[in-house]
């Protein structure tokens, strides 16, 4: 009851095109993450698909109904906004009821189904409150209070914790997931953070100028980029790229390898050489950024949490030969 | 962290500006109440010594004094409610992107600019003069028998030129309002199923009911006072005598200084009540 397709939707702002055609579907239930750099039409896609943008082209098919000019209300989907976009003048019951007010509900429904999104999101002590007395996250919980009251076919998230801080930020991310877990509702997440991505999604579209990349689950996306974009994008730190004479002996034009696929060592039969620049040493795992001989940019590596290099050290590096990506001059995939 | 030295240094710096205020509200006031108890007609034999509350009493027991109540409140509860919710649609009005909108708000501010004097002068003579005045030619081109506006519909005419004056005003205020309100709670209000007029009633309305507000205080204020659209026009008469006009006339025309200051004690006693009120409905809404 939740399976969205995008069918050749494509979307201009007078002369520019922001969105070229592009297909995609969603099916019911799942969990998707567009992810993107900033200004990649991430936001302005979840728009057309809530109905707050009108497309320029194509069809938007809600559960098989054409969905292209119907209302943002009546398609049945739900969304919270990046600022929470909570009424400042209304309690948290009243700012959770007034879906269920505008759709005409009786008092009684409305109290029962208040009460009830406020004991699953834990707001049951604040619900005569208003917005302004409540911290980054409780307000965020009421604005998933609001739309989960609606029991709609689909929850639209823009980037619904980019403001809120780090730690709160890793706890929202889990209570999201696991309210998908509970609902089984479909949900489309909007963000440009690759790790929300990452950790949430079912499945991951990547997108960049307006174009999807890749469309894959998470560990796809890892394992097997389709292109330089993907390759660079999904993984943290980035995957290193390598371009010249090392690239050529794989036989291609630029290699990827992520950090956590070289091996550092201090003897001799390694295949790379470098020096230590600036290392990051978090505990559990140390990154090292490593100069290499006709490479511009430094190499990421990461070691363990016990590695003892410092900077200006010579290091060795032994790239393992089965997590390198070959691409060739246009940054496709070649295998 | 003020210091004990930062705070009595913020003090002097700020007296010169208390004690001027303060001397220029406490000397006028202080005159009114002496005056208000004495006897003094300038032009007939000048101050004649004390009369106790005669003035007070003789201002009150007037025929003229409750319609002159009156009519202040018909003003501006009328000004208000045709500014309030004229200036409402106006700014929902001028917040829709168009072609030429910094042009046209510098247009609807204009009025604002013009002189009350002035303004009142125009519309009596080009608007609503029964002879030559442009309502005049109107109501003959459809046929119908021109009004003498300032005479027949004097209040209501009245009215209509301060109205004029002061939705500028508002219009300005309210909105600054509009466009503070964040497009994304409009959005919000959309996709939970509020249509456009509930978006007003339930999201932009209470979003500016702060600014609407203070529109009526501010508005109040001046209200309460307004002497030169009512002596260039009707001149008090037709029913459009105030009570900052009866004072006016009783001191001026009736060179009745002690009179007339009565009148003005009277006139901060009805500011008051009317504050009071006002506090009481649309105060709360200045709370944070």
């Amino acid at each position: 009851m939740g399976r969205i397709t995008l069918d050749k939707v494509s979307k201009s702002f007078g002369a520019v095109e922001v969105i070229p055609p592009l297909d995609l579907t969603i099916e019911d239930g799942e969990f998707v993450v567009f992810v993107g750099p900033s200004g990649c039409g991430k936001s302005t896609l979840l728009r057309l698909i809530a109905g707050l943008e009108d497309v320029s082209g194509g069809q938007i098919r809600v559960d098989g109904q054409d969905a292209t000019t119907v209302p943002p209300a009546k398609r049945g989907l739900a969304m919270v906004f990046q600022s929470y976009a909570l009424y400042p003048h209304m309690s948290v019951r009243k700012n959770i009821a007034f879906p269920l007010r505008m759709a005409g509900l009786d008092a009684a429904e409305q109290e029962r189904r208040v009460t009830e999104a406020a004991k699953v999101l834990n707001l049951s002590d604040y619900l005569d409150r208003r917005p302004g007395q409540l911290s980054g996250g409780q307000r965020q919980r009421v604005a998933i209070g609001r739309a989960i009251v609606r029991e709609p076919a689909a929850f639209l998230f823009d980037e619904p914790l980019s403001n809120l801080d780090a730690a709160l930020r890793v706890g929202m991310r889990l209570e999201i997931s696991e309210l998908h877990e509970r609902l089984k509702t479909t949900m489309i997440y909007v963000t440009h953070d690759q790790v929300e991505a990452m950790t949430m999604a079912d499945k991951i579209v990547v997108l960049h100028a307006g174009r999807i990349e890749q469309v894959g689950s998470p560990l796809e996306l890892y394992r097997t980029p389709k292109n330089l974009f993907v390759a660079g994008f999904i993984g943290s730190p980035k995957m290193n790229f390598l371009t010249g004479p090392e690239a050529d002996r794989h036989g291609a034009h630029t290699i990827g390898i992520r950090p956590e696929h070289i091996k550092v060592s201090n003897d001799e039969s390694c295949i790379w050489r470098g020096t230590v620049g600036v290392s990051e040493h978090l505990g559990s795992d140390t990154f090292f950024h490593i100069h290499m001989e006709g490479q511009d940019t430094p190499l990421t590596v990461r070691a363990g949490g016990d590695v003892e290099l410092y900077h200006g050290d010579a290091i060795c590096m032994t790239p393992d030969e089965a997590h390198i990506h070959r691409f060739d001059a246009n940054g496709l995939r070649t295998d | 962290m003020a210091t004990q030295h930062s705070r009595s240094a913020a003090r002097l710096m700020m007296a010169p500006a208390v004690v001027l205020l303060m001397g220029w509200m406490l000397v006028p006031l202080t005159m009114t109440l002496w005056f208000s108890f004495r006897r003094y007609l300038p032009l007939r034999g000048g101050d004649l010594g004390w009369t106790g509350f005669d003035n007070y009493v003789r201002f009150v027991s007037s025929s003229s004094f409750w319609p002159s109540i009156q009519a202040t409140l018909i003003i501006v509860g009328g000004v208000l409610a045709i500014t309030v919710c004229f200036g409402v649609l106006l700014a929902l009005l001028l917040d829709q992107p168009m072609w030429g909108q910094g042009i046209v708000r510098i247009l609807v501010i204009a009025p604002f600019f013009v002189m009350p004097t002035v303004s009142a002068l125009v519309w009596k003579n080009m608007f609503m003069d029964p002879v030559n005045g442009l309502f005049a030619h109107l109501f003959k081109f459809f046929g119908a028998t021109p009004i003498s506006w300032l005479s027949e519909a004097s209040l209501a005419s009245i009215i209509m030129i301060v109205s004029w004056q002061w939705l500028p005003f508002a219009t300005l205020i309210l909105l600054t309002a509009i466009q503070s309100l964040d497009s994304e709670q409009l959005e919000a209000a959309e996709m939970d199923g509020a249509p456009a007029i509930k978006r007003f009633w339930f999201i932009i309305l209470p979003h500016m009911s702060r600014a609407i507000t203070v529109v009526i205080l501010i508005q109040t204020i001046f209200l309460l006072s307004i002497f030169a659209e009512i002596f260039v026009t009707t001149q008090g008469s037709f029913g459009t005598r105030t009570l900052t006009y009866l004072i006016f006339q009783r001191v001026l025309e009736s060179q009745n200084v002690g009179l007339g200051s009565a009148g003005g004690v009277y006139a901060i006693i009805l500011a008051n009540i009317v504050a009071l009120f006002l506090m009481r409905i649309v105060g709360k809404n200045l709370d944070a």
